[in-house]
């Protein structure tokens, strides 16, 4: 646990995407998230960690008002993408989730065949002028989820026939397929095994070059390998925030420093 | 239970040997073989039913779909049917069937002694009661229906009436017809000779099927096709009503409404309409369809509407159920990449949900064409002297009745021929409600995804 390997990497020091400021989350009377302010950087791979029950992924569902499917929840505060109030009353979700596209922790492709999959979201949203374009998007989503070489052959066979793996960056390549600005991942590879996980930590990797990823992990030698900024959880509070090579080398709060090191969590 | 009550026996313990059952053993083992047998029992008990049921129900009733019928040739004389020679419909119509009565007794008795067969009675036409009473009916509409058939000689195929048929199918006997009026012992002599001549033969009766129901003192006549039709078209209301509107409702109560109180009322109430007795629906039909609306008497539309009533829960609690079973990771994954809600559901909820709420379709709607009581109360029973309606606007409003109520009608007559007819007509109903499971399961496996 101590001997983690950290990957330095540059950040840059890009613009802020996503900036929240005093969030609080309510579920009916428990209050999950407490005044969260956090700063999310574009082109970066932003980890949350923290132990279970958190708040890591309900603030990730957050981001994209995913929770507003959940009848008691009630967000409160500011969450601003690009200058914009998410949760103002002039926002319809659905056109934010367009822009803030989510991978969720069980790969859960469409019973649709491979194409369909990914075509259902740029068909949705008017993408594609006609059948040669849509080709041409679902071939540049498959590339960019670094399946296209395994599934190029069978297009038309069903998605839920894939391996687990498989059927994880398939679903990177269908939220990536209707060009969002920012991915939201919340534990994409808890259900796969290592060389499974290996692969799709590469891609969010490379997902890297074109748009800002936050990803939830349970491991922390996973926000090590795969994100430059991190942010700890704990009970609801977002502990500490920073570079990832310092939140894990030289952790500010004690409590991050407990996490990390085993103590706790 | 009895395993955890403390006992004294030796528990097995250090150094005993695996291949010796303990006392313990023993009785668990015996409770288990104790629990198989129960069950075997229990599904030969109900298996033995069955094949009870299913066998009386097809030796009665197959006899219903064979009738007696007399194949003679009628002289129809120009003198007595058209006097006036010039053929026109509307004139002859004037003659009834008293006229034409006459003239088949006449064939009939020119037949027999054709035949050779003795007539022992005092008067001639009594024997005439071997026919059945709507002989003459039937060679009236042949002759309205082509007047040119007068003045010649006319091949007829004529029920025979149901105490002869009976005869043939071991229904009639002769000490029977001893107490009975309409018919006596050597009239079923001279039919055992007509059979021997070949002017009798008991035949498949397509007229059961598709025929209409007769009045109550001719079962030789009656047919089941008419209610048949009377069903279909109530099942036309009930599928084109209650499935959009059951689908609706389930999709809106199980993926848009909120949480409340309001909608946790609806829920109980929906599941409650769904046990609610048929006979309820019925008085309510009748009260808001009939007597308030003004709809039509013992119409197939009232039928519908009010079976609507009654299929409705059945079909949104199923529909509810097979929603809830889809997955809500595939609500998410919609959701995920900007699909709106209605989106998500009407492209990827929905068609996981089919199988599911075609199945509960199809399900409810057998109910509702099995289903009796609510019919009763809005009067498609009872003896509904229609036709087959001419058109789908009389289809809808004429009176008409159902299968089930024309089966139920039947089993009240007096006349044991109309039992045999109720047997039958329970055959073709159960035909129906087959054909309908097995179209169940078909879609049900068609359309049936994994994910």
């Amino acid at each position: 646990m101590n001997d983690m390997r950290i990957v330095k990497r540059d950040v840059d020091m890009n613009d802020t995407k996503i900036s929240a400021k005093g969030v609080q989350v309510f579920y009916g009377d428990t209050h999950a998230i407490k005044d969260v302010d956090v700063e999310i950087k574009d082109k970066t791979v932003t980890a949350f960690i923290g132990p279970s029950g958190c708040g890591k992924s309900t603030f990730l569902r957050c981001l994209n008002r995913m929770n507003d499917t959940i009848d008691i929840c009630r967000v409160e505060g500011n969450i601003l993408l690009d200058g914009e109030d998410i949760y103002d009353k002039r926002v319809d979700p659905v056109q934010l989730r367009a822009k803030v596209g989510m991978v969720f922790q069980r790969p859960n492709p469409f019973p649709k065949s491979i194409y369909d999959n990914i075509a259902y979201g740029p068909r949705i949203h008017g993408l594609a002028k006609n059948k040669a374009d849509l080709d041409e998007i679902v071939e540049k989503a498959l590339r960019r989820g670094a399946i296209w070489d395994e599934v190029k052959d069978r297009l038309d066979a069903p998605g839920t026939g894939l391996s687990g793996g498989q059927q994880q960056r398939l679903c990177i390549a269908r939220a990536v397929a209707t060009e969002p600005e920012v991915l939201l991942m919340d534990e994409p590879c808890s259900a796969l095994d290592p060389i499974a996980t290996l692969q799709v930590e590469e891609l969010i990797d490379e997902l890297r070059e074109n748009f800002s990823v936050v990803i939830v992990t349970h491991s922390m030698q996973q926000a090590a390998r795969v994100s430059q900024k991190t942010a700890f959880f704990h009970l609801g509070n977002l502990v500490e925030y920073g570079d990832t090579e310092q939140i894990f080398t030289n952790p500010q709060d004690e409590r991050t420093e407990s996490y990390i090191t085993g103590r706790i969590g | 239970m009895s395993d955890f009550t403390a006992d004294n026996s030796p528990a097995a313990g250090k150094g005993s040997s695996l291949f010796k059952e303990t006392a313990r053993t023993k009785r668990r083992n015996a409770a288990e073989a104790r629990f198989k047998a129960y069950g075997i029992g229990a599904i030969a008990l109900g298996l033995f039913f069955l094949i009870a049921l299913l066998s009386a129900i097809i030796s009665n009733g197959i006899p219903a779909f064979k009738q007696t019928f007399v194949t003679i040739s009628v002289e129809l004389p120009e003198a007595k049917l058209d006097k006036n020679g010039n053929r026109d419909p509307a004139e002859m119509a004037k003659v009834t069937t008293f006229g034409y009565k006459p003239v088949i007794t006449n064939a009939l008795i020119a037949a027999l002694k054709a035949e050779g067969i003795e007539i022992p009675f005092a008067k001639e036409k009594d024997v005439a009661d071997i026919l059945s009473s709507s002989a003459p009916a039937q060679v009236r509409d042949t002759v309205l229906a082509n007047p040119d058939l007068v003045g010649q000689t006319v091949d007829f195929r004529l029920l025979a009436s149901s105490r002869v048929d009976g005869y043939f199918k071991g229904r009639v006997t002769r000490e029977a017809l001893a107490r009975d009026k309409n018919l006596d012992a050597e009239h079923l002599d001279i039919a055992d000779q007509m059979v021997k001549a070949g002017l009798m033969e008991t035949t498949f009766n397509a007229d059961f099927i598709f025929g209409a129901d007769a009045s109550e003192s001719r079962p030789e006549q009656a047919g089941i096709g008419v209610s048949m039709v009377g069903s279909f078209f109530m099942m036309l209301v009930v599928l084109s009503l209650a499935l959009p509107i059951g689908v609706a409702a389930s999709i809106y109560l199980e993926e848009f409404a909120p949480q409340n109180k309001w909608t946790d009322l609806i829920e109980v109430n929906i599941s409650n309409l769904a046990a609610v007795p048929s006979i309820v629906f019925g008085i309510l039909g009748l009260a808001v369809f009939i007597q308030f609306a003004h709809l039509p008497q013992s119409a197939p539309l009232v039928g519908g509407l009010v079976l609507t009533l009654m299929t409705l829960p059945t079909i949104i609690i199923s529909t509810r159920a097979s929603l809830k079973a889809v997955p809500p990771s595939i609500r998410d994954a919609a959701l995920g990449i900007g699909a709106s809600k209605m989106q998500s559901v009407f492209h990827h909820v929905l068609p996981l949900a089919m199988p599911g709420i075609l199945t509960g379709t199809i399900i409810g709607l057998a109910q509702a064409l099995g289903e009796t009581a609510p019919l009763l109360l809005i009067g498609m029973i009872g003896y509904i002297a229609s036709n087959m309606p001419d058109g789908i606007a009389s289809g809808f409003l004429d009176p008409n009745s159902a299968m089930p109520a024309q089966i139920y009608e039947w089993a009240k007559r007096a006349d044991p021929a109309y039992y045999e007819r109720a047997w039958g007509g329970i055959i073709i109903l159960l035909l129906f409600l087959m054909t309908m499971n097995i179209i169940a399961v078909i879609l049900r496996r068609r359309f049936e995804r994994r994910w």
